[in-house]
């Protein structure tokens, strides 16, 4: 007789108890793969001005700091969904069609 | 050596919440569970319990409450009956997941409709299968006795689960009964400070209450059934330690005069005392019958139950629950599958009785021993003392 | 304590918390997600050390995925219309260690989040009980993006006249649901709680001021946060910022905050701005003609004055 093939997570003995989490643990996915097109920012026409980080639904821009005053998004998480770009006062940043 | 004094078996539940320094108590009133929750406000309101006492909209939201509570790491309490325990349903099925530890008297009524505020077993029965302990209690001390065991049982590091103890409505809940008040040294000497398991701590933060796939929800069921099922042996551990204490050794499941009996009746909660009354009165008369008890009802104590029956010729399973569209009612079905995979051939009917407040007589269970006696086997339940 | 004195670090620009979100990425929202973008602004105004409960929905679903969670501080979910007694009993739980020396060693914020359906429909009963009970560290947070998106978008409550859903659909018959916005906050502030706002994330500061607040208070507080969803609003993602704006300006959403039952408008709308602006680019509201959109101009211009007239006749400054 042959047991059939499993498709599981954990083995019921391994499972945490009470079923729960990691704080901020979903950084193990990566959510950069459902994008189609990705912000790509123009230095010269940033003015540092932080709507891209304060706008960003997925936390992905990082301040890069009062030296190079710009943030940088975070392809591995960054879903593409162009509200950095739509809503850039200079509009420093263009959405652009990802290469497959 | 304390003296037993005279109180309401309701009160008496009360006061061993008290004595557990139950830190949150989120209730919702109803009949017949109010009266130990209404004890538990007057000693919250004159400083004799320092808990929080959440005066809740819904027996909903109260099960919701203490699901918080417990998981922020507060020794948890509340009571419910009935239309209330129908209400908490959803609640009830989610707490033994998150493994909180909270602590339920149910005082137990039937559920509608017709709407009916007297005893059966109809309400913990449709929460039977959600993976809490069930205890049911017989008289007044146990009542009490089993309130502070469960704080126990549902708090050990090893069980960490939800603890249901069950008396019957008004027939014992509204009782006066000669009690033992445990002094606190005593108390606090078997129930320790409640330290969780898992706890919203802002220092150590975890995420409870996690979305599950089918690529995980099978564990979780299975990891659920099995910390239930291991949860007997620290169950009767803390009956044995509360023996140490107490001086009152409670078993998962009582016996009496069934060494001999060739007659065994099977049944739960307070009716077992009227039940042992006409075991008396017909052994008198020269019949061999005797008493089977279940104080544990989850997880199902399948060895002790095959043990106490294993001499009986005959064997009639009490319900105070009729499982609607069924052959039998959920203890019946229990025993009746228990004894399936055994060697033991008892002739085993099902009968159901006291449903709705009906009177439970020594005479039902007279009645039901000559029936059982006479080795005939019903395959449907048998509504006992039924007008038809 | 009166909701007016409460003191707290006005969020500006430049103050902005920089750290970590305490909502991480990597969380399965849609693109473009109002909701989680309000979501990650109100928990970062919160700082680090709050529990956070939230009701099944959406934000639950898409950011507790076993064994994931995005959440950094303690977090629970239990069901779904039930976050605001879940709170209570947190909450409960916090204030009494924190007593008995058991834990908890300063006050905890805890904040219930739910969606429209979890708090105008099935969780109302449960929130209508917190705030009654004047809980003391109890946020609740409404993230309304009217409809019941994570089921697939049907009709709720919250959803607006005429707003098509799968379950108000426009047909032959029917233009959509000709009910209006249930009104949450009011219902909030019949409460008489110390604070109710509404607040929207393209108004980042002010959504995380009224945050802020909310907390520095003792008493319940409830935020209602125009949230919105690209998915079930048939829009372009990149349009969920400025779909706010446009709900500010056309008076669809007026910003304003009830302190101690008093009155503030946060943005006033002297001269508001086209509404058909704010219908065009929403797929939901593409069969609208220009009769439907004056019958609900009348209507939002109207809700719009009784607000006006609410900061006149109850106003923040006056003496108490």
């Amino acid at each position: 007789m042959t047991k059939p093939t499993i498709d599981a997570l954990a083995k019921v003995g391994d499972l945490p108890l009470g079923f729960t989490a990691k704080p901020g643990s979903t950084m193990d996915f990566k959510t950069g793969d459902w994008r189609s097109v990705k912000p790509v920012l123009d230095k010269e026409k940033c003015i540092y001005c932080g709507f891209c980080y304060f706008y960003c639904p997925d936390g992905v821009y990082k301040d890069m700091g009062k030296d190079e005053k710009y943030y940088q998004a975070d392809y591995d998480y960054c879903k593409g969904c162009g509200i950095c770009a739509h809503e850039c006062p200079k509009k420093a940043i263009t959405m652009v069609l990802e290469e497959v | 050596m304390a003296k037993p004094i005279g109180m309401e078996v309701s009160l008496a539940v009360a006061e061993a919440v008290k004595l557990a320094n139950t830190d949150v108590v989120a209730a919702y009133p109803i009949t017949p569970q109010t009266h130990i929750v209404e004890h538990l406000s007057e000693l919250v309101a004159d400083g004799e319990l320092d808990a929080a006492y959440i005066p809740v909209e819904s027996e909903h939201s109260a099960m919701s409450s203490c699901i918080g509570s417990s998981a922020a790491g507060a020794r948890t309490f509340t009571a419910t009956s009935s239309q209330g325990l129908a209400l908490m349903n959803e609640m009830i099925y989610i707490a033994p997941i998150l493994r909180v530890p909270i602590v339920l008297a149910i005082a137990n009524r039937a559920l509608s409709a017709p709407i009916n505020i007297w005893n059966d077993h109809s309400d913990i029965m449709s929460v039977r299968d959600a993976g809490w302990i069930c205890l049911f209690a017989e008289n007044g001390q146990e009542a009490l006795d089993l309130t502070l065991i469960s704080f126990r049982i549902a708090e050990d590091p090893k069980v960490s689960l939800p603890v249901s103890m069950n008396i019957d409505g008004f027939t014992l809940s509204h009782f006066i009964e000669p009690i033992l008040i445990p002094e606190q040294a005593e108390v606090d000497k078997f129930l320790p400070p409640f330290k969780p398991n898992l706890q919203l701590d802002i220092k150590n933060p975890i995420s409870i209450g996690l979305l599950g796939g089918p690529e995980c929800y099978t564990e979780s069921r299975k990891a659920a059934d099995d910390v239930l099922w291991n949860s007997k042996p620290q169950i009767t551990k803390a009956f044995d330690e509360f023996n140490k204490v107490f001086g009152r050794q409670y078993h998962v499941v009582e016996t009496y005069r069934h060494e001999d009996a060739e007659t065994i009746i099977l049944l739960m909660g307070s009716i077992a005392e009227t039940a042992m009354t006409a075991v008396d009165e017909m052994r008198e008369a020269g019949q061999k019958v005797g008493v089977v008890r279940l104080r544990l009802w989850r997880p199902f104590p399948e060895e002790e139950v095959l043990a106490a029956v294993s001499k009986a010729k005959n064997l009639a399973v009490i319900d105070r629950h009729a499982v609607l569209g069924c052959s039998s009612g959920p203890v019946g079905l229990e025993v009746k599958s228990l004894l399936l995979n055994s060697n033991l051939k008892p002739n085993t009917s099902n009968y159901i009785l006291g449903l709705g407040g009906r009177d439970v007589t020594r005479d039902d269970f007279k009645y039901i021993f000559e029936k059982a006696g006479s080795g005939q086997v019903q395959t449907r339940c048998e509504f006992v003392g039924v007008y038809e | 304590m009166r909701a007016v004195e409460a003191t707290y670090e006005k969020v500006t620009n430049k103050t902005f918390p920089k750290g970590p979100d305490m909502l991480a990425s990597g969380h399965r929202a849609c693109q473009g997600c109002g909701e989680v973008l309000a979501l990650r602004l109100l928990l970062k105004a919160l700082g680090t050390e709050f529990i956070a409960v939230s009701a099944t929905g959406c934000m639950e679903v898409c950011t507790g995925p076993f064994p994931q969670s995005a959440w950094r501080m303690p977090w629970i979910h239990v069901a779904f219309e039930n976050a605001a007694a879940v709170a209570s009993g947190v909450e409960a739980a916090t204030q009494v260690l924190r007593r008995k020396g058991r834990g908890y060693d300063q006050r905890i914020p805890v904040i219930a989040i739910a969606g429209d359906g979890g708090t105008a429909d099935i969780g109302l009963q449960a929130l209508s009980g917190a705030l009654e009970r004047y809980h003391e560290n109890f946020i609740y947070v409404c993230l309304d993006n009217e409809a019941y998106m994570n089921t697939g978008i049907q009709r709720s409550s919250e959803t607006p006249f005429m707003a098509s859903t799968t379950t108000s659909p426009v047909g032959s018959k029917s233009k959509g649901p000709y009910t209006w916005k249930k009104d949450m906050p009011a219902i909030a502030a019949a409460h008489h709680i110390p604070y109710v706002a509404t607040a929207t994330p393209a108004f980042h500061l002010d959504l995380m001021n009224k945050v802020r607040r909310a907390a520095a208070i003792e008493g319940p507080a409830y935020i209602h946060v125009y949230s919105p969803c690209p998915t079930g609003w048939r829009m372009k993602p990149e349009l969920a910022v400025e779909i706010c704006r446009l709900a500010v300006s056309t008076r669809i959403f007026p910003l304003y905050e009830v302190l101690d039952g008093r009155y503030q408008i946060s943005r006033k709308v002297d001269n508001p701005t086209s509404i058909a602006d704010y219908f065009k680019v929403q797929g939901r509201f593409r069969h609208l003609k220009e009769a439907d959109i004056a019958v609900i101009t009348e209507r939002v211009n109207a809700d719009y004055q009784r607000l006006v007239e609410l900061t006149e006749k109850f106003p923040v400054d006056a003496p108490q």
